[in-house]
């Protein structure tokens, strides 16, 4: 458990400093930035009590607010799909009850992982870029930007995952 | 009382879920409204001590641009100087008469493609900045100070919902407002400007001169597109002469007469 603990801390800490002091700069094509911090979401051990779970994303979230001036966006986002994980999991492994301890990411069908990653992704950036703009009269502009930015951020959770995965086989 | 322990028990999660969620969506609402200072802001020891670390790294990459536009405004001003006559030098300077001071400070986080932009800049209260000072640089209107620690402040940009720069015509004297629509960096849109104000493509955009901000006739932009509509001017297009992707060095606004205006202006309320 101690060590479950550890990973997570320096895993949130990773995650962080790349998103803000990084990723955050990259800006391709103008204006598309990765929001990669949101892999600690979709890589945190499943748990029965999510009490933990909901406070360190939105925890997570904040931090992300704090180095970008965002007032709370990050924040209600990444708590959001921290929030639908489960119910995400469950609706696309299509169990109804799954094995908490033993549930690896990795280890499940690769088209259903793209299927629950992109799914969240999509989820995350339509309430980021929602929020920032926050007025219905530029919903096209603001699906447009989830959408591409969506593709990125999905393409960069994959090859973690891969490079995640690889790592542990050898 | 026993139902209502039921209930919490069992529907904690979607009660903290929604407890967490009204309270990150206060703090976006709140980071919204000018007048506040925002509770959530890079402007704190830890944040700014992280953005210098990692832009003492990368500023290299841009010293070669940055030491061009030095090398400009070097000559602009070499040539404004030459233009005062002789005999100016013989009048003695008195610094108290000096109305606006600049104080130089570096950029060290720059959000250019939000819909809501804030800078990070590295000089706080200690170097004599304060809220609601001007930003420029040698191109032009930056933002507006809106939170402040004692080493780093952060920049409301022009890039951003909140901030309306009070601008005119440099041709005509006919003011009217700049308020960024969120699309792209190097536009920003033209509001409020009188019908009978003569607009042409080209005509240049400067400071307005009624908020103490910024002086007056510092350089904005330039119009590049607009339409008429029932004699009204509508989607007033200004190509920005700052590239706002592209922030070195600044220079803060100190307007040494903010406190006397702000007195006079006080006492007709």
């Amino acid at each position: 458990m101690t060590r479950d603990t550890l990973s997570i801390a320096i895993r949130f800490i990773f995650l962080l400093l790349l998103q803000v002091l990084v990723l955050n700069n990259i800006n391709f094509f103008g204006y598309i930035n990765p929001n990669l911090y949101i892999l600690f979401v979709f890589l945190y051990p499943l748990e029965q009590k999510r009490t933990n779970f909901l406070i360190v994303a939105f925890l997570l979230g904040l931090c992300v607010d704090f180095f970008s001036n965002s007032g709370g966006i990050n924040a209600a986002a990444t708590l959001f799909i921290a929030y639908i994980r489960l119910y995400v999991l469950k609706l696309v492994l299509n169990k109804f009850d799954i094995d908490y301890k033993l549930f690896k990411l990795t280890s499940e069908q690769s088209i259903k992982i793209f299927i629950y990653i992109a799914t969240l992704t999509f989820a995350h950036h339509f309430i980021l870029f929602y929020l920032d703009y926050f007025s219905f009269k530029n919903l096209s502009l603001v699906l447009y930007k989830s959408f591409t930015t969506s593709i990125f951020t999905i393409i960069l959770s994959i090859l973690s995952l891969v490079l995640i995965t690889k790592k542990k086989t050898v | 009382m026993q139902h209502i322990a039921y209930f919490i028990q069992k529907y904690k999660y979607f009660l903290l879920f929604i407890l967490l969620e009204v309270f990150a969506f206060l703090l976006t609402v709140q980071s919204r409204s000018y007048h506040k200072s925002q509770f959530i802001n890079s402007a704190n020891a830890i944040t700014g001590g992280f953005f210098e670390t990692s832009n003492s790294f990368f500023e290299y990459t841009t010293l070669k641009k940055e030491n061009l536009r030095l090398a400009e405004e070097n000559t602009l001003l070499r040539n404004q100087l030459a233009s005062i006559p002789e005999q100016i030098h013989t009048i003695p300077l008195d610094s108290t008469l000096q109305t606006n001071e600049f104080i130089t400070a570096k950029v060290i986080s720059n959000n250019f493609k939000k819909r809501n932009n804030v800078l990070t800049i590295d000089k706080g209260t200690n170097d004599g900045l304060s809220i609601d000072m001007g930003v420029i640089t040698s191109h032009g209107i930056i933002g507006v100070i809106n939170n402040i620690s004692s080493n780093y402040a952060t920049v409301l940009s022009i890039l951003n919902s909140k901030s309306k720069i009070n601008v005119k015509l440099k041709r005509s004297h006919y003011f009217g407002t700049l308020d960024w629509n969120g699309k792209n960096y190097r536009y920003s849109q033209l509001q409020d400007i009188q019908r009978q104000a003569p607009i042409q493509i080209g005509d240049t955009i400067v400071s307005g001169g009624k908020s103490i901000l910024f002086p007056e006739g510092i350089l904005i932009g330039r119009i590049s597109d607009f339409k008429i509509n029932n004699k009204n001017y509508e989607n007033i297009e200004v190509e920005l002469f700052t590239d706002m992707s592209n922030l070195g060095y600044v220079h803060v606004i100190k307007n040494n007469d903010k406190e006397e205006i702000e007195k006079l202006e006080n006492q007709n309320d």
